[in-house]
């Protein structure tokens, strides 16, 4: 900052000299003496381009011949020498305007894509000898308690000893719903305490914290360069050279064919291209749209681990979803009831309390949907039948609960709702009582997901299943699936994969969504890897390409939708830039266009596309 | 062994560029980046090459922008 502010006195003292050189001969109708003249504005001119030339002169000893600072020497030295003196400090002048204006936009968009990432816990309380003290969180091991008062960030991942709290954890997964927490339960680094004082026994290091983590993994983003960004870079190492090579040929070959012309003449149009010669704004704005990119997404709760990826999600062709944990909540909740007892409650008392020792997820969804206390001294002897279900007494009645294979090994008569699902039988005393269905729940936002992804253009849902075809075409045809593939074992995923990779056009891609948890083959495979739920999931963050910190499958849509924003940034800055360059090029060539259109050209297209870029961040 | 540095006073991208190409054409170098948005230097080099492959990439940062400096 200092810097800056420096760097903006100086502009305004040469700024204020150069108007004054001009100004207070014109009103006092004066002319300077020659010398005089020169004098003067060679001392704005050293003034204002001293440490140009300087890094100009120290570069050329270097061996870097097509540097910024050169050319910029060459053109303004070029100027004084065939005596346009006020050019030469003008737009020396004007470089320097425009090179402030940049580093004050790239700084500025440093400091809020920084802001965004600021996660970053700065102490953290531990209870030590019984006494409270402030350390780095780095320094604190797994084990020791903390103490989280309201309105501090959380340091580390954790368990809650003790005390009661609502957190906000928008700054990982962009929800602003505060969430509660309550003894026992775990914690997250980088959330912030909002309401009551927590203790939290430490479970990790701070060095695998989900905020180290996810830190780590937004530095390192900008590593994994898109090909919009390559191009760049290959773009520049021709563009320059063979812009000063035209600079030296308009400068020397049209004075040996046109005679007519005095020689300064080309020289000066030669200057301009030297001053249009640098790919800056460019080089600046691409790499800093897509770390605008990622740094929207992250805001919306989505890490993003490179610009390729972001780059490539603009492309998606077709979309493959795992079932469970990513379309459905992967709990199981009863669905209907089909009672022959006198009510729905009834049964579902019946099947409660016959399951009552079951820990099996049936169960305890049975549970669940029940909702009251089970009286044990009501019940019997309980037998389990393995792969059958249960046989138990109840009220003294006999209640069988289980499957169709239950019923047909006690000889009952039973009703097939021919559902998806999981389907509880349940008879009392040899007569057939009616069934319970048991289903996996769709997410809220599955639907609008899935809509939203067609909406974007993708081309194809898919969704690989390892469940039974009933469930899995049940929930496809419910959220409007392209297709669903049912049945699959973990090889029988990656191989519907590599069928549905040869399906896709050959710019396309395909980008597979999971949970992370069983299908790491499958995200590897994928062009890009989608994990759902990352919060706290080590083996999601690791796998995957794009983290979800959320449960939502809408997220997709919304990161595609800032991908394509971004490359729409990319394209713009690309196409705006290299357009007025070849115009003042052009312009230049034939003598239209003067320096100051090439400065232009230069810087003021570098800060213009910067503050476009900065666009990418706002993404929503 | 891939490490990283903070770079500092990395003022303009396309120097960025330069010093990123310079370090690639190192020998030794498996991989350098340079981020001119995180001011952040990655190079990655085999293991029993690192001290050598690290000197190398300070020598040519001072050669490429001296002004640029390595924090470690």
């Amino acid at each position: 900052m200092k810097k800056q502010q420096k760097q903006l006195i100086r502009i305004g003292v040469a700024g204020a000299g150069f108007l004054a050189l001009k100004l207070i001969p014109m009103i006092g109708g004066f002319e300077l003496a020659g010398w005089w003249e020169l004098g003067l504005y060679l001392a704005l001119y050293a003034l204002i381009g001293w440490d140009i030339l300087w890094k100009a002169v120290r570069n050329i000893t270097r061996g870097q011949i097509f540097d910024e600072n050169l050319l910029m020497s060459v053109a303004t030295v070029g100027a004084l020498c065939l005596g346009d003196y006020a050019e030469a400090v003008a737009v020396m002048l004007f470089y320097q305007v425009g090179e402030w204006f940049q580093s004050a936009a790239v700084n500025k968009s440093r400091r809020s894509i920084a802001s965004l990432m600021d996660i970053r816990p700065d102490y953290a309380n531990v209870e030590r000898d019984g006494q409270l003290t402030q350390v780095d969180p780095e320094e604190v091991s797994v084990g020791e308690s903390i103490v989280v008062k309201p309105g501090e960030r959380i340091p580390l991942d954790g368990r809650v000893v003790s005390g009661s709290s609502t957190l906000d954890t928008s700054a990982l997964t962009g929800e602003s719903m505060p969430r509660e927490v309550h003894d026992g339960e775990e914690v997250i680094s980088g959330c912030i305490n909002l309401t009551g004082l927590i203790t939290v026994q430490v479970e990790k290091p701070y060095g695998e914290s989900t905020v180290a983590k996810i830190l780590d993994l937004v530095e390192n983003s900008s590593s994994k360069k898109a090909r919009a960004e390559n191009f760049i870079t290959k773009f520049a190492r021709y563009y320059t050279p063979a812009v000063v090579i035209a600079a030296v040929l308009l400068a020397v070959v049209p004075p040996l064919f046109l005679p007519g012309f005095p020689f300064g003449e080309w020289v000066t149009r030669a200057l301009t291209f030297l001053v249009i010669s640098c790919p800056c704004a460019l080089v600046i704005s691409i790499p800093l749209s897509f770390f605008g990119g990622i740094g929207g997404a992250s805001k919306q709760g989505v890490l993003v681990k490179g610009s390729n990826y972001l780059e490539a999600l603009a492309d998606t062709e077709i979309v493959v979803f795992d079932k469970t944990g990513t379309l459905t909540k992967g709990n199981f909740a009863v669905s209907r009831i089909e009672s022959r007892l006198s009510s729905d409650q009834e049964l579902l008392e019946l099947a409660a309390y016959a399951e009552r020792y079951s820990s099996h997820p049936i169960s305890q969804s049975i549970q669940q949907a029940f909702g009251g206390q089970v009286d044990a001294s009501r019940l019997g002897g309980v037998e389990e039948i393995a792969g059958h279900g249960v046989k138990a007494v109840v009220d003294k009645k006999t209640v069988l609960a289980g499957n169709r294979k239950l019923m047909e090994r006690e000889g009952i008569a039973y009703e097939d709702p021919h559902e998806a699902g999981t389907v509880v039988h349940v008879a009392v005393d040899g007569r057939y009582a009616g069934f319970i269905l048991i289903e996996d729940q769709v997410k809220e936002d599955a639907a609008r997901a899935i809509q939203e992804l067609k909406r974007a253009h993708v081309k194809q849902t898919v969704m690989l299943t390892g469940d039974n075809d009933a469930t899995g075409q049940k929930v496809a045809k419910a959220l409007g699936l392209t297709r669903a593939y049912t049945g699959l074992l973990p090889a029988g995923k990656v191989e519907k994969m590599e069928e549905l990779l040869a399906q896709k056009s050959p710019r396309g891609k395909l980008a597979f969504v999971g949970d992370g948890i069983n299908d790491a083959p499958v995200l590897a495979r994928a062009d890009i890897g989608i994990a759902m739920g990352g919060l706290g999931s080590d083996a999601a963050i690791e796998a995957a390409d794009v983290v979800i910190m959320t449960d939502e499958p809408s997220k997709i849509s919304d990161v595609m939708r800032i991908s394509r924003k971004t490359l729409r940034i990319v394209r713009q800055n690309i196409v705006f830039a290299l357009a007025v360059k070849a115009v003042v090029l052009i312009l230049g060539a034939l003598g239209l266009a003067n320096m100051w259109a090439a400065v232009f050209a230069d810087v003021g297209v570098s800060v213009i596309a910067i503050l476009n870029a900065m666009r990418a961040l706002r993404a929503k | 062994m891939k490490k990283t540095y903070k770079l500092q006073d990395l003022d303009c991208a396309n120097c960025a560029a330069k010093i990123e190409n310079a370090l690639n054409s190192l020998e030794g170098m498996t991989k350098a980046t340079v981020s001119f948005m995180t001011q952040r230097l990655t190079i990655e080099a085999p293991d029993d090459q690192f001290d050598q492959v690290f000197k190398q990439t300070k020598k040519t940062i001072r050669k490429v922008e001296p002004d640029v400096e390595i924090l470690a």
